[in-house]
Protein backbone atom coordinates (compact mmCIF):
# COMPACT_ATOMS: atom_id res chain seq x y z
CA UNK A 1 0.00 0.00 0.00
CA UNK A 2 1.97 3.27 -1.13
CA UNK A 3 0.38 6.32 0.30
CA UNK A 4 0.99 9.63 -0.89
CA UNK A 5 2.95 12.17 0.20
CA UNK A 6 1.34 14.82 2.01
CA UNK A 7 -0.35 11.97 4.11
CA UNK A 8 3.45 10.93 4.91
CA UNK A 9 3.87 14.29 5.30
CA UNK A 10 1.10 14.77 7.93
CA UNK A 11 2.39 11.80 9.82
CA UNK A 12 5.55 12.80 10.80
CA UNK A 13 5.14 16.22 10.79
CA UNK A 14 1.81 16.16 12.57
CA UNK A 15 0.35 19.36 12.60
CA UNK A 16 -1.58 20.83 15.80
CA UNK A 17 -0.69 17.67 18.25
CA UNK A 18 -1.94 18.29 21.58
CA UNK A 19 -4.65 19.43 24.36
CA UNK A 20 -7.08 22.32 24.82
CA UNK A 21 -8.39 22.85 28.29
CA UNK A 22 -11.79 20.88 27.95
CA UNK A 23 -13.46 22.56 30.69
CA UNK A 24 -13.06 26.35 28.98
CA UNK A 25 -16.40 27.22 27.62
CA UNK A 26 -14.60 28.20 24.29
CA UNK A 27 -13.66 24.89 23.50
CA UNK A 28 -15.59 22.09 22.41
CA UNK A 29 -14.17 18.11 22.44
CA UNK A 30 -15.07 15.85 19.96
CA UNK A 31 -13.82 12.25 21.08
CA UNK A 32 -15.04 9.60 18.45
CA UNK A 33 -14.01 5.61 17.44
CA UNK A 34 -12.99 3.28 19.61
CA UNK A 35 -9.96 1.47 21.00
CA UNK A 36 -11.27 -1.57 20.43
CA UNK A 37 -11.61 -0.92 16.45
CA UNK A 38 -7.69 0.09 16.37
CA UNK A 39 -8.83 4.61 15.97
CA UNK A 40 -9.56 6.70 18.56
CA UNK A 41 -9.60 10.51 17.80
CA UNK A 42 -10.22 13.40 19.99
CA UNK A 43 -10.21 17.10 18.52
CA UNK A 44 -10.94 20.24 20.04
CA UNK A 45 -11.41 23.82 19.00
CA UNK A 46 -11.56 27.08 20.68
CA UNK A 47 -13.73 29.27 19.44
CA UNK A 48 -14.50 33.20 19.95
CA UNK A 49 -17.42 33.76 21.06
CA UNK A 50 -18.03 36.99 19.40
CA UNK A 51 -16.86 36.24 15.93
CA UNK A 52 -17.81 32.56 15.77
CA UNK A 53 -14.57 31.95 13.98
CA UNK A 54 -12.15 28.80 15.53
CA UNK A 55 -8.91 30.07 16.39
CA UNK A 56 -7.73 27.30 17.74
CA UNK A 57 -7.63 23.44 16.77
CA UNK A 58 -5.46 20.55 18.52
CA UNK A 59 -5.87 17.08 18.76
CA UNK A 60 -4.88 13.73 19.53
CA UNK A 61 -5.39 10.80 17.68
CA UNK A 62 -4.74 6.39 17.97
CA UNK A 63 -4.80 4.69 14.80
CA UNK A 64 -3.41 4.05 11.87
CA UNK A 65 -1.30 6.37 9.98
CA UNK A 66 -4.46 7.81 7.94
CA UNK A 67 -6.12 8.35 10.90
CA UNK A 68 -3.45 10.21 12.66
CA UNK A 69 -2.83 12.10 8.89
CA UNK A 70 -6.47 13.20 8.48
CA UNK A 71 -6.77 14.41 11.99
CA UNK A 72 -3.83 16.73 11.65
CA UNK A 73 -5.29 18.02 7.87
CA UNK A 74 -8.96 18.49 10.25
CA UNK A 75 -7.11 20.77 12.91
CA UNK A 76 -4.95 22.79 9.77
CA UNK A 77 -8.52 23.23 7.98
CA UNK A 78 -10.80 23.97 11.10
CA UNK A 79 -8.24 26.96 12.08
CA UNK A 80 -9.53 30.34 11.09
CA UNK A 81 -13.07 29.00 9.82
CA UNK A 82 -16.11 30.08 11.20
CA UNK A 83 -17.76 27.34 12.84
CA UNK A 84 -20.76 27.37 10.19
CA UNK A 85 -17.85 26.71 7.70
CA UNK A 86 -16.54 23.97 9.66
CA UNK A 87 -19.82 21.69 9.44
CA UNK A 88 -19.43 21.77 5.25
CA UNK A 89 -15.90 19.96 5.87
CA UNK A 90 -16.94 16.53 4.28
CA UNK A 91 -15.04 12.78 4.28
CA UNK A 92 -14.61 12.74 0.74
CA UNK A 93 -12.44 16.35 1.60
CA UNK A 94 -9.66 14.06 3.16
CA UNK A 95 -9.76 11.23 1.03
CA UNK A 96 -9.44 13.63 -1.89
CA UNK A 97 -6.51 15.65 0.20
CA UNK A 98 -4.91 12.79 1.40
CA UNK A 99 -5.31 10.33 -1.53
CA UNK A 100 -6.81 8.05 1.11
CA UNK A 101 -7.18 3.95 -0.25
CA UNK A 102 -10.56 2.90 0.24
CA UNK A 103 -9.89 0.92 2.73
CA UNK A 104 -8.98 3.85 4.61
CA UNK A 105 -12.12 5.69 3.85
CA UNK A 106 -13.46 4.91 7.25
CA UNK A 107 -10.69 7.14 8.62
CA UNK A 108 -12.20 10.53 6.76
CA UNK A 109 -15.35 9.96 7.94
CA UNK A 110 -13.80 9.60 11.81
CA UNK A 111 -12.52 12.81 10.99
CA UNK A 112 -15.69 14.13 10.23
CA UNK A 113 -17.45 12.87 13.01
CA UNK A 114 -14.92 14.33 15.12
CA UNK A 115 -15.30 17.76 13.45
CA UNK A 116 -18.98 17.48 14.44
CA UNK A 117 -18.64 16.24 17.86
CA UNK A 118 -16.19 18.82 18.84
CA UNK A 119 -18.74 21.77 17.60
CA UNK A 120 -22.04 19.99 19.14
CA UNK A 121 -19.68 19.92 22.49
CA UNK A 122 -18.96 23.50 21.99
CA UNK A 123 -22.97 24.59 21.10
CA UNK A 124 -24.06 22.66 24.20
CA UNK A 125 -21.36 24.27 26.62
CA UNK A 126 -22.73 27.39 25.27
CA UNK A 127 -26.63 26.79 25.93
CA UNK A 128 -27.40 26.01 21.84
CA UNK A 129 -29.01 22.90 21.06
CA UNK A 130 -26.95 20.30 19.31
CA UNK A 131 -27.27 19.58 15.81
CA UNK A 132 -28.38 16.28 14.82
CA UNK A 133 -26.91 14.50 11.48
CA UNK A 134 -27.25 11.96 9.58
CA UNK A 135 -26.19 8.45 11.31
CA UNK A 136 -22.26 8.37 9.99
CA UNK A 137 -20.94 5.64 7.89
CA UNK A 138 -18.59 4.15 9.59
CA UNK A 139 -21.40 3.23 12.20
CA UNK B 1 27.83 -0.47 7.25
CA UNK B 2 24.24 -0.61 7.85
CA UNK B 3 22.28 -1.81 5.01
CA UNK B 4 18.30 -0.78 4.78
CA UNK B 5 15.53 -2.19 4.91
CA UNK B 6 16.17 -4.50 7.50
CA UNK B 7 14.12 -7.98 6.97
CA UNK B 8 12.83 -8.90 10.72
CA UNK B 9 9.72 -10.76 9.38
CA UNK B 10 11.17 -14.29 8.79
CA UNK B 11 7.66 -16.04 9.84
CA UNK B 12 6.04 -14.78 6.51
CA UNK B 13 8.87 -16.28 4.58
CA UNK B 14 12.51 -16.42 4.48
CA UNK B 15 15.74 -15.06 2.31
CA UNK B 16 17.10 -18.23 0.19
CA UNK B 17 20.53 -18.81 1.09
CA UNK B 18 22.83 -18.67 -1.61
CA UNK B 19 24.20 -21.92 -1.01
CA UNK B 20 20.52 -23.22 -1.77
CA UNK B 21 20.61 -21.21 -4.98
CA UNK B 22 23.91 -22.46 -5.96
CA UNK B 23 22.43 -26.28 -5.30
CA UNK B 24 19.14 -25.53 -7.62
CA UNK B 25 20.71 -23.57 -10.56
CA UNK B 26 22.02 -26.76 -13.23
CA UNK B 27 18.48 -27.46 -12.32
CA UNK B 28 17.13 -24.71 -14.62
CA UNK B 29 19.40 -24.63 -17.61
CA UNK B 30 21.92 -28.29 -17.82
CA UNK B 31 19.77 -30.71 -15.99
CA UNK B 32 15.87 -29.77 -16.68
CA UNK B 33 14.36 -33.43 -17.02
CA UNK B 34 11.07 -34.69 -16.05
CA UNK B 35 11.96 -36.70 -12.78
CA UNK B 36 9.09 -38.93 -14.38
CA UNK B 37 11.13 -39.56 -17.67
CA UNK B 38 12.56 -43.37 -17.28
CA UNK B 39 13.95 -43.51 -20.92
CA UNK B 40 16.83 -40.64 -21.10
CA UNK B 41 19.05 -39.52 -19.16
CA UNK B 42 17.91 -35.91 -18.78
CA UNK B 43 14.98 -38.13 -16.86
CA UNK B 44 17.58 -40.02 -14.91
CA UNK B 45 19.44 -37.29 -13.74
CA UNK B 46 15.99 -35.78 -12.34
CA UNK B 47 15.25 -38.22 -10.56
CA UNK B 48 18.39 -38.90 -8.72
CA UNK B 49 18.47 -35.34 -7.95
CA UNK B 50 15.33 -35.33 -6.57
CA UNK B 51 15.82 -38.95 -4.60
CA UNK B 52 19.17 -37.20 -3.09
CA UNK B 53 16.64 -34.44 -1.92
CA UNK B 54 14.05 -36.77 -0.78
CA UNK B 55 16.48 -38.15 1.44
CA UNK B 56 17.88 -34.97 2.41
CA UNK B 57 14.10 -33.81 3.79
CA UNK B 58 14.01 -37.13 4.90
CA UNK B 59 17.00 -36.30 7.65
CA UNK B 60 15.61 -33.68 8.90
CA UNK B 61 12.85 -35.01 10.48
CA UNK B 62 14.17 -38.60 11.21
CA UNK B 63 11.73 -39.79 8.49
CA UNK B 64 12.10 -42.13 5.91
CA UNK B 65 12.35 -40.71 2.42
CA UNK B 66 9.80 -42.98 1.23
CA UNK B 67 7.17 -41.09 3.59
CA UNK B 68 8.32 -37.71 1.73
CA UNK B 69 5.31 -36.39 -0.55
CA UNK B 70 6.60 -32.96 -2.28
CA UNK B 71 4.02 -30.73 -2.72
CA UNK B 72 3.87 -26.76 -3.71
CA UNK B 73 4.09 -25.73 0.21
CA UNK B 74 2.31 -26.07 3.27
CA UNK B 75 -0.95 -24.95 2.24
CA UNK B 76 -1.05 -27.60 -0.48
CA UNK B 77 -0.09 -29.81 2.56
CA UNK B 78 -2.61 -29.00 5.10
CA UNK B 79 -5.36 -29.51 2.37
CA UNK B 80 -3.90 -32.77 1.48
CA UNK B 81 -3.51 -33.92 4.79
CA UNK B 82 -6.21 -33.16 6.39
CA UNK B 83 -9.06 -33.39 3.50
CA UNK B 84 -7.46 -36.44 2.38
CA UNK B 85 -7.67 -37.90 5.88
CA UNK B 86 -11.31 -37.03 6.10
CA UNK B 87 -11.66 -39.14 2.76
CA UNK B 88 -9.68 -41.91 3.24
CA UNK B 89 -11.31 -43.13 6.65
CA UNK B 90 -14.76 -41.71 6.11
CA UNK B 91 -15.44 -45.03 7.15
CA UNK B 92 -13.87 -45.19 10.47
CA UNK B 93 -15.61 -41.13 11.00
CA UNK B 94 -16.31 -37.63 10.69
CA UNK B 95 -14.73 -35.47 13.60
CA UNK B 96 -11.65 -33.62 13.76
CA UNK B 97 -10.24 -31.72 16.75
CA UNK B 98 -8.31 -28.56 16.07
CA UNK B 99 -7.37 -25.30 17.68
CA UNK B 100 -8.41 -21.74 17.39
CA UNK B 101 -5.18 -20.48 16.70
CA UNK B 102 -4.31 -22.31 13.60
CA UNK B 103 -3.11 -21.39 10.52
CA UNK B 104 -6.02 -20.57 7.67
CA UNK B 105 -4.90 -23.25 5.93
CA UNK B 106 -6.48 -25.44 8.03
CA UNK B 107 -8.84 -23.76 9.86
CA UNK B 108 -10.60 -22.77 6.16
CA UNK B 109 -10.04 -26.73 5.09
CA UNK B 110 -11.43 -27.92 8.34
CA UNK B 111 -14.78 -25.57 7.62
CA UNK B 112 -14.70 -26.42 4.30
CA UNK B 113 -15.06 -30.30 5.79
CA UNK B 114 -18.07 -28.65 7.75
CA UNK B 115 -19.61 -28.36 5.07
CA UNK B 116 -19.29 -31.71 3.83
CA UNK B 117 -20.69 -33.50 6.39
CA UNK B 118 -17.49 -33.37 8.70
CA UNK B 119 -17.72 -32.35 12.46
CA UNK B 120 -14.89 -29.84 14.18
CA UNK B 121 -14.26 -29.09 17.59
CA UNK B 122 -11.44 -25.92 17.57
CA UNK B 123 -10.19 -26.15 21.29
CA UNK B 124 -9.15 -22.44 22.64
CA UNK B 125 -6.17 -22.14 23.79
CA UNK B 126 -5.12 -20.48 27.76
CA UNK B 127 -3.75 -16.80 27.60
CA UNK B 128 -0.10 -18.55 26.95
CA UNK B 129 -1.35 -19.59 23.87
CA UNK B 130 -0.86 -23.14 24.40
CA UNK B 131 -4.15 -25.53 24.27
CA UNK B 132 -5.07 -27.48 27.13
CA UNK B 133 -4.76 -31.08 27.23
CA UNK B 134 -7.09 -32.39 29.28
CA UNK B 135 -9.69 -30.43 26.92
CA UNK B 136 -7.80 -32.16 24.02
CA UNK B 137 -8.61 -35.45 25.43
CA UNK B 138 -11.86 -34.82 26.63
CA UNK B 139 -12.81 -33.91 22.89
CA UNK B 140 -12.21 -37.07 21.48
CA UNK B 141 -15.25 -39.36 20.24
CA UNK B 142 -15.42 -42.49 18.65
CA UNK B 143 -15.69 -40.99 15.32
CA UNK B 144 -12.82 -38.62 16.19
CA UNK B 145 -10.46 -39.43 13.30
CA UNK B 146 -8.46 -36.91 13.03
CA UNK B 147 -5.73 -34.46 15.54
CA UNK B 148 -4.51 -31.58 13.71
CA UNK B 149 -2.44 -29.26 16.01
CA UNK B 150 0.13 -27.46 14.73
CA UNK B 151 3.66 -27.57 15.81
CA UNK B 152 5.05 -23.91 16.08
CA UNK B 153 2.80 -20.66 15.85
CA UNK B 154 3.16 -18.39 13.44
CA UNK B 155 2.21 -15.14 15.12
CA UNK B 156 3.46 -15.49 18.27
CA UNK B 157 5.96 -18.18 17.85
CA UNK B 158 4.71 -20.65 20.82
CA UNK B 159 5.56 -24.09 20.61
CA UNK B 160 2.44 -27.09 21.04
CA UNK B 161 3.83 -30.13 23.65
CA UNK B 162 3.80 -32.16 20.50
CA UNK B 163 4.70 -35.46 22.22
CA UNK B 164 2.40 -35.24 25.24
CA UNK B 165 -0.31 -34.46 22.29
CA UNK B 166 0.64 -37.20 20.02
CA UNK B 167 0.26 -39.88 23.37
CA UNK B 168 -3.27 -38.85 23.24
CA UNK B 169 -3.71 -39.35 20.19
CA UNK B 170 -1.77 -43.05 19.90
CA UNK B 171 -3.56 -43.89 23.48
CA UNK B 172 -7.24 -43.36 21.50
CA UNK B 173 -6.38 -44.57 18.25
CA UNK B 174 -6.18 -41.03 16.12
CA UNK B 175 -4.41 -39.82 13.86
CA UNK B 176 -2.10 -36.93 14.67
CA UNK B 177 -1.63 -34.22 11.74
CA UNK B 178 0.63 -31.44 12.43
CA UNK B 179 1.45 -28.04 10.77
CA UNK B 180 4.89 -27.51 10.92
CA UNK B 181 5.65 -24.52 8.81
CA UNK B 182 7.42 -22.84 11.33
CA UNK B 183 8.83 -25.79 13.32
CA UNK B 184 11.19 -27.73 10.86
CA UNK B 185 14.19 -26.27 10.47
CA UNK B 186 14.41 -24.17 13.50
CA UNK B 187 13.97 -26.57 16.68
CA UNK B 188 14.67 -30.20 16.33
CA UNK B 189 11.58 -32.50 14.84
CA UNK B 190 11.54 -35.81 14.55
CA UNK B 191 8.74 -37.63 13.76
CA UNK B 192 9.50 -40.93 14.81
CA UNK B 193 10.27 -39.66 18.67
CA UNK B 194 7.86 -36.99 18.42
CA UNK B 195 4.70 -39.16 17.50
CA UNK B 196 3.96 -37.48 14.07
CA UNK B 197 1.55 -39.23 11.42
CA UNK B 198 1.43 -36.63 9.02
CA UNK B 199 2.77 -33.25 9.07
CA UNK B 200 2.98 -29.96 6.30
CA UNK B 201 6.08 -28.20 5.95
CA UNK B 202 7.38 -25.95 3.37
CA UNK B 203 11.13 -24.67 2.13
CA UNK B 204 10.52 -21.01 2.50
CA UNK B 205 9.81 -20.55 5.97
CA UNK B 206 13.82 -22.30 6.07
CA UNK B 207 16.07 -20.13 3.17
CA UNK B 208 14.54 -22.41 0.69
CA UNK B 209 12.40 -21.49 -2.85
CA UNK B 210 9.12 -20.71 -2.33
CA UNK B 211 6.60 -22.72 -4.25
CA UNK B 212 7.92 -26.28 -3.03
CA UNK B 213 6.69 -28.13 0.73
CA UNK B 214 6.42 -31.78 1.62
CA UNK B 215 3.85 -33.66 3.43
CA UNK B 216 5.17 -36.43 5.82
CA UNK B 217 3.01 -39.68 5.62
CA UNK B 218 3.53 -42.42 7.88
CA UNK B 219 4.26 -45.72 6.51
CA UNK B 220 4.90 -48.37 9.30
CA UNK B 221 2.86 -48.37 13.20
CA UNK B 222 0.46 -47.11 11.32
CA UNK B 223 0.45 -47.18 7.88
CA UNK B 224 -1.11 -43.92 7.05
CA UNK B 225 -2.62 -42.90 3.25
CA UNK B 226 -4.37 -40.25 2.47
CA UNK B 227 -6.82 -39.63 -0.72
CA UNK B 228 -5.16 -37.58 -3.64
CA UNK B 229 -6.93 -34.36 -3.83
CA UNK B 230 -5.15 -33.67 -7.35
CA UNK B 231 -6.33 -36.25 -9.67
CA UNK B 232 -3.33 -36.61 -12.88
CA UNK B 233 -0.25 -39.17 -13.44
CA UNK B 234 -0.20 -40.43 -10.28
CA UNK B 235 3.03 -39.16 -8.98
CA UNK B 236 4.44 -38.81 -5.05
CA UNK B 237 2.99 -42.97 -4.80
CA UNK B 238 -0.03 -41.54 -6.13
CA UNK B 239 -0.86 -39.15 -3.62
CA UNK B 240 -0.25 -36.18 -5.66
CA UNK B 241 0.18 -35.95 -8.89
CA UNK B 242 1.65 -33.09 -11.05
CA UNK B 243 5.41 -32.78 -12.63
CA UNK B 244 7.56 -32.57 -10.13
CA UNK B 245 9.08 -29.33 -9.66
CA UNK B 246 12.82 -30.64 -9.50
CA UNK B 247 14.90 -27.32 -9.36
CA UNK B 248 12.41 -26.42 -5.93
CA UNK B 249 12.92 -30.16 -4.90
CA UNK B 250 16.58 -29.47 -4.93
CA UNK B 251 16.82 -26.76 -2.96
CA UNK B 252 14.39 -28.08 -0.30
CA UNK B 253 16.92 -30.61 0.07
CA UNK B 254 19.79 -28.57 0.06
CA UNK B 255 17.88 -26.32 2.71
CA UNK B 256 17.12 -29.21 4.82
CA UNK B 257 20.57 -30.24 4.97
CA UNK B 258 21.91 -26.48 6.06
CA UNK B 259 19.29 -26.25 8.67
CA UNK B 260 20.08 -29.33 10.07
CA UNK B 261 24.00 -28.74 10.11
CA UNK B 262 23.42 -25.09 11.60
CA UNK B 263 20.45 -25.32 13.57
CA UNK B 264 22.40 -25.57 16.96
CA UNK B 265 24.68 -22.45 16.22
CA UNK B 266 22.00 -20.70 14.39
CA UNK B 267 19.44 -21.17 17.46
CA UNK B 268 22.21 -19.84 19.72
CA UNK B 269 23.13 -17.33 17.42
CA UNK B 270 19.21 -15.98 16.86
CA UNK B 271 18.18 -16.66 20.20
CA UNK B 272 20.24 -14.34 21.81
CA UNK B 273 19.56 -11.67 19.20
CA UNK B 274 16.01 -11.83 19.96
CA UNK B 275 16.73 -11.97 23.92
CA UNK B 276 18.18 -9.01 23.33
CA UNK B 277 15.58 -6.76 21.24
CA UNK B 278 13.07 -8.15 23.32
CA UNK B 279 14.97 -7.19 26.56
CA UNK B 280 15.73 -3.47 25.39
CA UNK B 281 11.87 -3.23 23.84
CA UNK B 282 10.42 -4.29 26.98
CA UNK B 283 12.43 -1.24 29.07
CA UNK B 284 9.17 1.05 26.94
CA UNK B 285 6.36 1.03 29.87
CA UNK B 286 3.34 -0.69 28.85
CA UNK B 287 4.40 -3.47 26.55
CA UNK B 288 3.25 -6.87 26.59
CA UNK B 289 4.77 -10.31 24.99
CA UNK B 290 2.16 -12.25 23.52
CA UNK B 291 2.09 -16.13 24.35
CA UNK B 292 3.99 -18.26 26.19
CA UNK B 293 8.06 -17.51 26.54
CA UNK B 294 8.70 -20.48 27.77
CA UNK B 295 7.52 -23.06 24.77
CA UNK B 296 8.60 -20.88 21.72
CA UNK B 297 10.67 -20.81 18.86
CA UNK B 298 14.17 -19.14 19.47
CA UNK B 299 13.86 -16.52 16.77
CA UNK B 300 10.33 -14.93 17.64
CA UNK B 301 8.82 -12.51 19.53
CA UNK B 302 5.28 -10.83 19.55
CA UNK B 303 5.09 -7.41 21.50
CA UNK B 304 1.86 -5.15 22.27
CA UNK B 305 2.34 -1.41 22.64
CA UNK B 306 -0.47 -0.44 24.55
CA UNK B 307 -2.14 2.47 23.45
CA UNK B 308 -0.41 3.30 19.77
CA UNK B 309 -1.93 1.23 17.05
CA UNK B 310 -0.21 -1.34 15.29
CA UNK B 311 -0.41 0.09 11.58
CA UNK B 312 0.42 3.64 12.70
CA UNK B 313 3.07 2.16 14.45
CA UNK B 314 4.42 0.35 11.41
CA UNK B 315 4.22 3.63 9.13
CA UNK B 316 7.48 5.49 11.54
CA UNK B 317 9.69 3.34 10.51
CA UNK B 318 8.67 0.39 7.84
CA UNK B 319 10.68 2.07 4.94
CA UNK B 320 13.74 0.73 6.49
CA UNK B 321 12.53 -1.81 8.95
CA UNK B 322 10.56 -5.00 7.56
CA UNK B 323 8.02 -5.83 10.50
CA UNK B 324 4.52 -7.40 10.63
CA UNK B 325 1.65 -6.45 12.80
CA UNK B 326 -1.76 -7.81 13.97
CA UNK B 327 -3.33 -4.56 13.82
CA UNK B 328 -6.45 -4.69 11.58
CA UNK B 329 -5.68 -1.66 9.55
CA UNK B 330 -2.35 -4.15 7.69
CA UNK B 331 -5.70 -6.22 6.70
CA UNK B 332 -8.62 -5.70 4.56
CA UNK B 333 -11.15 -7.31 6.79
CA UNK B 334 -10.55 -4.83 9.61
CA UNK B 335 -10.41 -7.53 12.14
CA UNK B 336 -7.39 -7.47 14.87
CA UNK B 337 -5.10 -10.67 14.72
CA UNK B 338 -7.53 -13.76 16.03
CA UNK B 339 -4.76 -15.20 16.84
CA UNK B 340 -4.10 -12.38 19.22
CA UNK B 341 -7.78 -12.72 20.19
CA UNK B 342 -7.67 -16.19 20.98
CA UNK B 343 -5.34 -15.69 23.44
CA UNK B 344 -8.08 -13.26 25.15
CA UNK B 345 -6.74 -10.14 24.33
CA UNK B 346 -8.25 -7.24 24.24
CA UNK B 347 -9.08 -5.52 20.58
CA UNK B 348 -6.58 -2.47 21.64
CA UNK B 349 -3.47 -4.86 22.88
CA UNK B 350 -4.40 -6.93 19.57
CA UNK B 351 -4.34 -3.47 17.43
CA UNK B 352 -1.13 -2.98 19.23
CA UNK B 353 1.13 -5.30 18.39
CA UNK B 354 4.72 -6.09 16.71
CA UNK B 355 5.86 -9.33 15.34
CA UNK B 356 9.56 -10.13 14.76
CA UNK B 357 10.81 -12.71 12.94
CA UNK B 358 14.68 -13.08 13.22
CA UNK B 359 16.46 -15.11 10.56
CA UNK B 360 19.62 -16.59 10.04
CA UNK B 361 21.03 -13.48 8.34
CA UNK B 362 20.02 -10.86 11.21
CA UNK B 363 23.01 -9.05 12.25
CA UNK B 364 23.42 -7.19 15.66
CA UNK B 365 24.11 -4.20 14.72
CA UNK B 366 20.13 -4.53 13.06
CA UNK B 367 18.59 -5.04 16.30
CA UNK B 368 20.54 -2.08 17.81
CA UNK B 369 19.27 0.10 14.79
CA UNK B 370 15.43 -1.77 15.17
CA UNK B 371 15.49 -1.05 18.91
CA UNK B 372 16.14 2.84 18.88
CA UNK B 373 13.78 3.30 16.26
CA UNK B 374 10.98 1.42 17.12
CA UNK B 375 11.54 3.13 20.59
CA UNK B 376 11.53 6.46 19.39
CA UNK B 377 8.12 5.55 16.91
CA UNK B 378 6.14 4.49 20.31
CA UNK B 379 7.32 7.68 22.46
CA UNK B 380 6.65 9.71 19.23
CA UNK B 381 2.82 8.24 18.89
CA UNK B 382 2.52 8.07 22.50
CA UNK B 383 2.56 11.70 22.67
CA UNK B 384 -0.09 11.96 19.97
CA UNK B 385 -2.28 9.42 21.50
CA UNK B 386 -5.53 10.54 23.31
CA UNK B 387 -5.34 7.10 25.12
CA UNK B 388 -2.12 7.06 26.82
CA UNK B 389 -2.90 10.73 27.44
CA UNK B 390 -6.28 9.48 29.79
CA UNK B 391 -3.92 6.84 30.85
CA UNK B 392 -1.21 8.54 32.34
CA UNK B 393 -4.26 10.85 33.99
CA UNK B 394 -5.39 7.64 35.68
CA UNK B 395 -8.44 7.37 34.02
CA UNK B 396 -9.87 3.91 33.12
CA UNK B 397 -10.47 3.51 30.15
CA UNK B 398 -13.01 1.23 30.20
CA UNK B 399 -15.06 3.39 32.11
CA UNK B 400 -15.73 5.72 28.63
CA UNK B 401 -18.87 4.84 26.75
CA UNK B 402 -16.94 4.52 23.34
CA UNK B 403 -19.03 4.87 20.04
CA UNK B 404 -17.74 1.53 18.53
CA UNK B 405 -18.31 1.80 14.75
Amino acid sequence: MAYSEKLIDHYQNPKNVGTLDKSDKSVGTGLVGAPECGDVMRLQIQVDDATGIITDAKFKTFGCGSAIASSSLATEWLKGKSVDEALTVDNMDFVEELNLPPVKIHCSVLAEDAIKAAINDYRVKNGKEAIKFEESLVH
Amino acid sequence: MLKLPIYLDNNSTTPMDPRVLEAMTPYFLEDYGNAASRNHPFGWKAEEAVDYAREQVAKLIGADPKEIIFTSGATEGDNLGIKGVFEMYAQKGNHIITATTEHKAVLDTCKHLEKLGGEVTYLQVRPDGMIDLKELEAAIRPTTILISIMWANNEIGTVMPIREISAIAKKHGVLLFTDATQAVGKIPVDVNKDGIDIMAFTAHKMYGPKGVGALYVRRKNPRVKVTAQMDGGGHERGMRSGTLNVPGIVGMGKACELCMQDMEADTKRISKMRDKLETALMLLEEAYINGSTEHRLPHVTNISFKHVEGEGLLMGFNKNIALSSGSACTSASLEPSYVLKALGLGDDLAHSSLRFGLGRFTTDEQIDYTVKAISETVIKLREMSPLWEMYKEGIDLNSIEWAAH
